[in-house]
This record gives structure tokens, C-alpha cells and sequence, in this order.
């Protein structure tokens, strides 16, 4: 039975397919810390500052490692395309790991650091999230044209960039709903209904531009059947962007009476948002790795390396999503002051 | 500055040498600290809990801290590299992909989320989870460090002693995983590095502890973390400068062209002397001003005092001497100052449970020696495997990106902006926390 599967076509499907899946969770993940980070400008209370960090300490450092799995996933599965893709996205990279390395070392300098200093590791903190997100979203336009040069491309580029970070506004006022309680719970729906606009209006800008930019897209989504079967894509989007609006007033009606249900519905709706883009996304390159030019299989390694890592990950990734789950556990509820006790 | 200068530092490959030098230059500095001081902090909690003495939960609370910024730091300057390769060494990935990419894999696997998840629960969690899952997440970061550290140290030995894989049109594919992941030089390789780990973090222990000491934080939690970092750094020392020397009789049978550039030998000799100073002038392809032990480096490396010694003439492709050579000198220099210190230092505390203040003022001097050690090592390694990325398998040149100069001369400078601006951060942070250690709660 095994003997009949041929793995020089299904290995690289199924690191294409995880590669995806961590994608997804970093985007996730990271989004909505990196989402606070962007936030935490709108805030003016040290105080309430303070918990806003306090929210994501725990989960931060681990958020972010999916990301080098992504990127790990990209370089040892597809090395071909990794040098390609790093290569053309050279500038963005810089600005994202600068942004990164800024938000991730003012984290932990902001709490150790003399008061006066405090203020300006929390802004570091608010530049570095802000350059993280715009970059990464830059990084995506930038894929989604084929790396297409001139001003439209760029423009595009930016314009994708500006929506990843309305969408991870998006995903940490979520979060803060969750995590937090009175006044700055308050403040995150009226945060959310600030960056849901955004959000909005940038989804629909990118799903126009999209087909509009690349013919190939504009056939696959807009032929029949297909434009029948992929219908429900920007229904549900429209659907799940209609219950985050609709939801947040009530929610901040029954907060006022501290009544906390649903306090996680908007987050699990933005959730729902990202996977349907996701979808979108992989739907429209696959089995592209650099769009128009280099496919999977063409792309990557040899079977022998890929059997040798997926036979690691195979016992190891259950154990991450475990550890994982278990440590969501320990921080359950309400975030506190953050301590090291 | 020259033009020829000028033109050598705009070529995109020296630019981009340059660049990844800074970035693991960077990077190294906090996972030699953070790989050793998670089994310390693991030591303060068993204390602790074998104990109970409050000194032990005191030590530990300082330095998670301390621990907690330097990791943090680590994982940042990680990611960078982890997309470097791609960036600045498009052709590294493409030509020993099928070897790199699994090892690379399995550290992001079985170290980086074990340890990322867990310094949560570490950090965070003390209140939230039994002390006996605490203690084991301890454990587990400790743990997750070190096996982090051994997947890198196994693909940097395979680069400088590669084994177990064959060449198929221009790629290289594994003919046998024993074989590369216990490549001949990845013992002496690991075992020195995770004792250079041991010894940087001792002495930012023990340099931070004689710190507080000095300024009237005089308290049992402080001596206890002091002599501790003291006794790991005397004990450290001597099997280091053991396993190093095993280390270098290694890379003199594997790689003669590193050792004749560390010894600065340019011709083959018998009873090659031990150079303390020299000059190495690749120009005259001699050394100038040299001043030596006569027969001693030939004794060293083949035990016998009219051993010969292979020079760098005999390779047609050999490293940059003279960076090698003072590199190697400049740590073991550093190792003879961490000898007689931390000897010194043991001394005093086991007769008078005190330090004198010159050694006290020697130990904040030599906080931070183990990164100067460390990194004078590493460039020893690295430099002394060019013009090799894969020792006979890849040229650094070969591998290199064909992104313009202009973009790497401004991400260079912008990286290197941002190191220093953090490494000053991250010194000044490490003693404001250590001052401000001392002051009752709540006055900060």
C-alpha cells in the first residue's frame, strides 16, 4: 500500500500544506500581540499600559517562533524558493526583523528599565509592532504581484501592508476583550470598532486589487464553475465582518454590567476572517511557491531530507500544539499584573 | 581611504560577509550566556527546594530577570539569521540544503518551542503551577537551550569537517546521518562551546554579584550567587583549556591550514616555536617582529618536540592569517586571566568567606571577559575555515546573493546602528538591575 505512494509528489504537497499551517498560526498568534503592541499608542495610562503588555508576556516569545518554523519550513523544504523569495524581499525582511528585534527587546527592557527610560521603550515598543506589521504585509503584497516592479506594485505593496496591521489591530483589541476587564476592556471595543473599518475596507481593497493585478487570479476566481463554488469565500467574510460589528455594541452595553459573555466573540469572528483569506491565498497560488515562475515540486528538496524532517515533525508537532494548549491553560482568564513570582 | 579600499568594502560580497559577521557576532553573545544560566537557575531551585533557605529563591529571582532579557535578546537576533541564509547565502541552502535543512529543522522542533513555551511558565508562572512544575519547566528551558545548541554546533561542525554525504550534480545528499551529525570534529566542537557557555555566564554571575558586593548589597542571596558563579568558573576553566587543546590537535588533523594560520607558520618546520607576538605580513608571507618559545607549538601538536608542523605555503587556499592569529590569542589570553582570577577568587572565599577589593574590582572588571573569549573563538573557527563556507565542498563566494551593494551597505548599516544602541542598552540594564536590586520594594 505505502510502496504506492509516490513521495517525490506527496512530500512536497504536505510540507507546502504545513508551511501553510504554521503560516496561519503565526499570523494568528503574532498578530495579536503585535496587534496590542500597535494599540498600545492609542493608550495613555501607564497603568493600563502595563496590563496591556501584561496580556501577552506569557505568549509573545512562543508566538513568534512560528514564524521561524514558517521560515524554517521554507528554507529546508523549498531552499530554491527561499533564496528567491528572501532575496527579492530583502528590503521588507530588514524593516520586519528590525521591527521585531525592537518590539521584542523593548518587551522585556520597558519593565526593567529606570523609570524615565520607560516611555521611550514603550513607543519602541509601539514603532517595532507597527514596522513588524506593515512589513509583513508589504512582504505579502509584494508576493502576491510576483514581485512586480514600478510605482502600482509598490503602491499595491504598501497598501496590503497597511491592511495587515488594521487586521492585527483587529485580532489584539480582540484579544484585550478577552484578557482584561473594566475600563481598558471598554476601551479595546472601541478599539475594535476603530480597526474593524480599517479592516474592512482593506479586505475588499485587497481582494479587488488582487484578480485586478494578476490575470491568472482574476481567471481561476472568476471562470465558472468556479466563481459559483468560491462564492461563499466573501460571503462568509462579509457574513463573520457583519457579526464583529454588530456584536461589539452589545457587548460593551453588558460589559457595562458586568456581564462578560460573548467577550470573545469578536476575536473568534476575526479568526474566521484570516482563515477564509487564507484560503483565498493558497487557493490562488497552489502549487506555486513564486507565482507564474517555480512550483513545489520544483522547489524542493530531496525526498530523503524531506522524509528524514517529516518524520520528526511528525512526533513533534503534536507535542508543540500540546505544550502549547497546556501553557494557554496555566495563563487562563483574566491577565493580572504581570510579575515574576 | 585608498580606492582600492574603497572599491573592496562596496563589493557586495564583503558586504555581505561583513553583515552576517555582525549578525552572529551579535547573536552569539546571549545564547553563551543564556545556554549556561539556565542549568544555574536550575541549580538556585534545587537549592531551594532542597534547602528551603530563602537566599536561594532571592538568587534565583535576580537572575531569572537577567535571564529572561538576555533570551529575549537571543530570540530575536535569531530570527535575523534565520532569514539571512536566505537573504545574504542563497547558494549555502541550494548546494548542502539536504543536510542543513534537516538539522536546522529539528532544532526549530525540538528546542526553540520547547524552550519559547516554557520560559512562560518559568517567567510568569510561578504562582499559576505546583513548585515541582515549575522546577520541571526550569528544567525544560535548560534543557531546550542546550539541545538548541547542539544542533547548531552539529551543522557548524559538519561545514568545517564535513562526512557522510556525496556530491550529485553540484548537491550534497546524505549517505549516512551517524555519520554527519557525529562528524570528527563535533565533540571537541560542542563539548568547548557549551564549557565556553558555562564559563561566560559564571563570570557574569560571579562579576554582577562582586558588583552588588561593592556597593553594599551585603547580603547572603548575593555571596551565595557569588560563589557560585566563582566555583563553576574555577572548575570551568582548567577542563576548558583541556578540551581545547584536544580541540586544536582535532582541527590539526582535519583542518592543517586553520592551525598553521592560528601558529602563523608560513613554512613547513620542524620544532615550530610557540609565537607569543608576531606580525603575520601576508604580503612578505612571513611574520615580523616575532617572538617565540622555540619547539613548543610542534610539542603541542604532535607531542614529540621536532614535530612537524605543515605551513601555509603548502595550501593554495588558506585563511587570512593574521585575523586568526590574533583572534586565537586574544582568547586564550582571556582563558589565562579567567584562570588566575577565578583561582584566585576561590581562594579567598573558601579561607575568608570574602573577597579582597582589588579581586573584587578584577571580577566587575571581568563581567562580560567570556564574550570577548567566545567571540575571539568563534572568529578563530569561522575565519579560519575561509575561504570555505563547506570546507572543500562550497566557497563563501559561491554561495553568496546577487542583491546590489547599496541595499546591503544600508541594511549593514542600519543593523549595525541597532546592535550597539542594544548592547549598551542591555549592559547599562543588566547593572541598573543589579543596583536596583538593593533597594526595599516599592522605593522603585
Amino acid at each position: 500500500m505505502l510502496a504506492n505512494i509516490d513521495l517525490a509528489y506527496w512530500l512536497p504537497v504536505i510540507f507546502a500544506g504545513l508551511m501553510v499551517v504554521s503560516m496561519f498560526a503565526y499570523v494568528i498568534l503574532d498578530g495579536y500581540d503585535l496587534g496590542v503592541g500597535i494599540l498600545l499608542e492609542l493608550e495613555k495610562d501607564t497603568s493600563e499600559k502595563d496590563k496591556m503588555i501584561a496580556s501577552i508576556g506569557p505568549f509573545w516569545d512562543a508566538n513568534e517562533t512560528w514564524l521561524v518554523l514558517g521560515v524554517g519550513l521554507l528554507l529546508v523544504a523549498f531552499p530554491l524558493a527561499h533564496g528567491i523569495i528572501l532575496g527579492e524581499l530583502y528590503l521588507p525582511v530588514a524593516l520586519m526583523l528590525l521591527g521585531l528585534i525592537l518590539r521584542g527587546v523593548a518587551f522585556d527592557f520597558r519593565v526593567k528599565a529606570k523609570a524615565h527610560h520607560q516611555a521611550m521603550w514603550n513607543t519602541l515598543f509601539f514603532v517595532g509592532s507597527l514596522l513588524a506589521a506593515v512589513s509583513q504585509g508589504v512582504m505579502l503584497g509584494r508576493y502576491i504581484t510576483g514581485f512586480a516592479e514600478g510605482w502600482g506594485a509598490w503602491g499595491f505593496a504598501m497598501l496590503v501592508g497597511l491592511s495587515l496591521a488594521a487586521a492585527y489591530a483587529l485580532l489584539g483589541a480582540g484579544w484585550l476583550m478577552i484578557k482584561s476587564t473594566g475600563s481598558l476592556q471598554m476601551r479595546a471595543v472601541r478599539w475594535a470598532q476603530f480597526s474593524l473599518g480599517f479592516a474592512a475596507l482593506a479586505t475588499v481593497l485587497v481582494s479587488v486589487a488582487t484578480p485586478w493585478i494578476s490575470p491568472r487570479v482574476f481567471a481561476l476566481w472568476f471562470s465558472v464553475p468556479n466563481v459559483f463554488l468560491l462564492a461563499p469565500v466573501p460571503i462568509f467574510t462579509a457574513v463573520l465582518f457583519a457579526v464583529i460589528a454588530y456584536s461589539l455594541p452589545r457587548i460593551a452595553a453588558r460589559q457595562a454590567q458586568g456581564n462578560d459573555r460573548w467577550c470573545w466573540l469578536p476575536f473568534a469572528a476575526t479568526v474566521g476572517i484570516v482563515l477564509l483569506a487564507f484560503f483565498g491565498l493558497v487557493f490562488s497560488i497552489f502549487p506555486h511557491l513564486v507565482i507564474d515562475q517555480l512550483t513545489i515540486w520544483q522547489a524542493a528538496s530531496s525526498t530523503e531530507a524531506l522524509s528524514i524532517i517529516l518524520a520528526g515533525a511528525a512526533i513533534v508537532l503534536p507535542t508543540i500544539f500540546g505544550y502549547t494548549i497546556y501553557s494557554y491553560r496555566v495563563f487562563w482568564g483574566k491577565a493580572g499584573e504581570l510579575s515574576y513570582q | 581611504m585608498s580606492p582600492d579600499v574603497a572599491s573592496s568594502l562596496l563589493d557586495p560580497i564583503v558586504l555581505a560577509r561583513i553583515q552576517f559577521a555582525a549578525n552572529i557576532t551579535f547573536h552569539i553573545l546571549f545564547p553563551t550566556i543564556s545556554i549556561a544560566m539556565g542549568w544555574i537557575l536550575l541549580f538556585f531551585k534545587l537549592r531551594f527546594n532542597a534547602t528551603g533557605d530563602q537566599k536561594w529563591q532571592e538568587a534565583y529571582g535576580f537572575w531569572v530577570k537577567i535571564f529572561a532579557l538576555t533570551f529575549a535578546l537571543g530570540v530575536v537576533s535569531g530570527i535575523t539569521m534565520s532569514f539571512q541564509f536566505g537573504t545574504n547565502w542563497p547558494g549555502y541552502m541550494q548546494t548542502v540544503g539536504n543536510i542543513a535543512g534537516p538539522l536546522l529543522a529539528y532544532e526549530v522542533l525540538t528546542a526553540f518551542f520547547l524552550e519559547a513555551t516554557f520560559l512562560g511558565i518559568m517567567l510568569f508562572g510561578q504562582k499559576k503551577v505546583s513548585n515541582r512544575v515549575h522546577t520541571f519547566a526550569t528544567l525544560l528551558v535548560a534543557g531546550g537551550t542546550t539541545l538548541s545548541a547542539f544542533w547548531i554546533i552539529v551543522l557548524n561542525s559538519w561545514m568545517q569537517t564535513p562526512t557522510g554525504f556525496e556530491m550529485i550534480n553540484g548537491q550534497a545528499h546524505v549517505t549516512s546521518w551517524l555519520e554527519v551529525i557525529f562528524n570528527p570534529s563535533m565533540p571537541y566542537r560542542l563539548t568547548h562551546m557549551l564549557l565556553a557557555s558555562g564559563l561566560t555566564a559564571a563570570f557574569l554571575v560571579a562579576g554582577i554579584s562582586a558588583y552588588r558586593w561593592f556597593i553594599g548589597q551585603r547580603t547572603n542571596a548575593v555571596l551565595a550567587a557569588m560563589k557560585t558563579g566563582v566555583a563553576l568558573a574555577a572548575i570551568l576553566i582548567p577542563l576548558q583549556i583541556l578540551v581545547g587543546d584536544m580541540h586544536g590537535l582535532n582541527t590539526f588533523k582535519h583542518q592543517p591550514a586553520k592551525i598553521a594560520a592560528i601558529e602563523g607558520i608560513w613554512e613547513t618546520e620542524r620544532g615550530a616555536p610557540l609565537l607569543l607576538f608576531a606580525l603575520p605580513n601576508a604580503e612578505t608571507r612571513s611574520n615580523d617582529f616575532a617572538i617565540g618559545i622555540p619547539k613548543v607549538t610542534s610539542l603541542i601538536l604532535t607531542h614529540e618536540l621536532n614535530g612537524e608542523i605543515r605551513g601555509l605555503n603548502e595550501f593554495a587556499e588558506h585563511p587570512p592569517v593574521a585575523k586568526v592569529f590574533w583572534s586565537f590569542r586574544v582568547m586564550v589570553g582571556v582563558g589565562m586571566l579567567m584562570l588566575l582570577t577565578s583561582w584566585l577568587a576561590a581562594w579567598q572565599l573558601r579561607r575568608t568567606n570574602t573577597l579582597s577589593p582589588l579581586v573584587n574590582k578584577v571580577l566587575i572588571g571581568m563581567t562580560f571577559s567570556g564574550w570577548v573569549a567566545t567571540v575571539a573563538g568563534w572568529y578563530v573557527t569561522e575565519i579560519g575555515r575561509q575561504p570555505w563556507l563547506v570546507q572543500g565542498v562550497l566557497l563563501t563566494k559561491d554561495a553568496a546573493s546577487h542583491v546590489g551593494s547599496g541595499m546591503i551597505l544600508s541594511t549593514l548599516l542600519m543593523y549595525l546602528a541597532l546592535y550597539v544602541f542594544l548592547l549598551i542598552s542591555y549592559v547599562s540594564v543588566v547593572f541598573y538591575l543589579a543596583k536596583k536590586a538593593g533597594q526595599p520594594a516599592g522605593e522603585h
